[in-house]
């Protein structure tokens, strides 16, 4: 299937203030079906870094491999999902929700095999019968869980999610790594995750990767190894929060060296 | 009561409560009809220049339409360039912000001038002149100021920036787009009117008004103003008629 290698990458911006340096000897690494999830303080380049992932920015230096081939532009084979939903408001959920069919070609599905793909989605992310509803008449959590649809209709190898549930409230939030895990149990994808929540990052990743400040490059790395099924009360065993503080602890150390890189 | 009965008795009432007062006013002040007519004058003006309000009632009007319909497509055309390349919009934006600041009424007569003669061209052109300049803004701002995660969306499966356009940022633009139109119809009915009534043996409503002028016949020119608002209101109407079919879903419902 995919895997995504991200090989001494370095990536600067210009900027109206001059150059702003935002990746500098980045290494990531995600195998095949794993997730991981890329937490950091902010401005550390997470974003650039899924732009770098989904082609739509070329590095300036070093690799972005996907199942051993340089991404050189946008594929069709990634699914993305970010904080805010972009849910065209002219277009049903169900219309919505099959925008990337209308783009990928070759996907081989009729006009019922997509309307069947469609359900099949919004049951596993509990929103089975709104098809014919306009993201108006939806809250923030549904179109949430609607964009989340749209990312994968295509079945994409690649998943990137941008910081998908930093809008929520903290109970949609929690409702949606569940979904995120369910969706993850009956879909087969490769996945990267952008968050700012700790809990997020360890409740839903196989690894989490701490960026370092600005510039960001890989700073600490921690394996999750919880069950496979886990519930939220995962969260509340004594390894998840050894991990959680062991994490805290390197943002920290990540945030000072920025605070520090920006006095000089 | 009846939603639609309601929708049509209520203006209307208040339409008959004005047209009273203003035949009250012109009574009450004893206001001979060359100062002011009033609307038990204008029927027979109306009657008697029926043809007339016929025949130029209709050439202002497909001047009219045919203007704003090359300033849609012009305005649309130029709102694009400007909303898709910064570079574009930077340098256009203050050349059309002048041209917008020249007083139309100032350009009608160098217009008639220049292609004299030629009444449909001069007023359709005055026409599409005074009107295209909201719609060229409307739809810039449109564009510019799209989400880049919309495009993000399309442009990380591969997709065109036509598809892209074609997709997403012209639907979001929409509802602009008619507010601007609104805006756009009541322009082009004055480029219509301003170049009617100066160019010399011109037609349209224009021309109608400014002979009740010259023949001193008021009722005529205040019969004219009439239909000129009577049409105004009617596309006015027609561009509401196709926001609700084109742009319906931006509408907020209630409940």
């Amino acid at each position: 299937m995919s895997d995504i290698k991200i090989q001494n990458v370095c990536h600067t911006y210009n900027t109206n203030s001059g150059p702003l340096h935002v990746l500098d000897q980045l290494d990531l690494e995600i195998g095949d079906g794993d997730f991981v999830a890329v937490v950091g303080p902010s401005g550390c380049g997470k974003s650039t870094l899924t732009k770098l992932v989904a082609g739509l920015l070329i590095p300036d230096e070093g690799d972005v491999m996907l199942d051993g081939e340089r991404v050189k532009g946008p594929r069709s084979n990634v699914g993305m999902a970010f904080q805010n939903p972009v849910l065209l408001e002219w277009r049903t959920i169900e219309q919505n929700i099959l925008l990337p069919l209308e783009i990928v070609k070759g996907h081989g599905l009729d006009a019922r095999q997509r309307k069947e793909r469609v359900s099949e989605l919004l049951a596993m992310v509990g929103l089975e019968g709104f098809e014919n509803k306009r993201p108006s008449e939806l809250s923030g959590g549904m179109r949430q869980r609607a964009s989340l649809c749209r990312a994968l209709v295509h079945r994409p190898e690649v998943l990137i999610l941008d910081e998908p549930f930093g809008a929520l409230d903290a109970f949609t939030r929690e409702d949606l790594w569940v979904v995120m895990r369910e969706l993850r149990r009956q879909e087969k994808f490769t996945c990267m995750l952008i968050t700012h929540d700790l809990r997020e990052s360890v409740y839903l990743a196989d690894r989490v990767v701490v960026l370092s400040g600005r510039p960001g490059g890989t700073q600490y790395v921690q394996d999750v190894d919880l069950p496979e099924d886990r519930g939220l009360d995962v969260l509340f065993k004594p390894e998840a929060i050894s991990m959680l503080a062991d994490l805290r602890e390197q943002i920290a150390i990540g945030q000072k060296r920025q605070t520090i890189g920006e006095a000089v | 009561m009846n939603s639609t009965l309601r929708a049509i008795l209520i203006p209307l009432s208040f339409i008959i409560v004005f047209l009273l007062f203003w035949e009250w006013l012109v009574w009450f002040n004893n206001w001979p009809n060359y100062k002011m007519a009033s609307p038990s004058d204008l029927w027979p003006a109306f009657w008697t220049y029926k043809g007339l309000f016929l025949e130029y009632g209709w050439q202002t009007l497909w001047r009219t339409v045919l203007g704003l319909i090359l300033s849609v497509i012009f305005g649309t055309f130029l709102g694009m360039i400007m909303g898709l390349s910064r570079i574009a919009y930077e340098g256009l934006y203050p050349l059309l912000v002048g041209f917008n600041a020249i007083p139309k009424a100032t350009v009608v007569p160098v217009i008639a001038l220049l292609f004299v003669g030629s009444h449909d061209f001069n007023t359709v052109l005055i026409a599409f002149m005074i009107s295209f300049f909201p719609i060229a803004v409307s739809i810039a701002l449109g564009l510019s100021t799209l989400e880049p995660e919309y495009r993000d969306i399309l442009r990380s499966l591969g997709a065109s920036p036509f598809t892209i356009f074609w997709k997403i940022a012209l639907p979001k633009t929409l509802p602009e787009f008619f507010g601007a139109l609104k805006v756009a119809v009541t322009l082009a009915f004055i480029g219509t009117n301003l170049m009617e009534i100066i160019s010399p043996h011109g037609r349209g409503l224009g021309h109608l008004f400014s002979s009740g002028e010259q023949n001193a016949d008021y009722p005529l020119m205040f019969a004219v103003l009439i239909a000129l608002a009577f049409m105004g209101i009617v596309l006015y109407y027609v561009v509401v008629a196709l926001e609700r079919i084109f742009a319906g879903w931006a509408e907020r419902r209630e409940g």
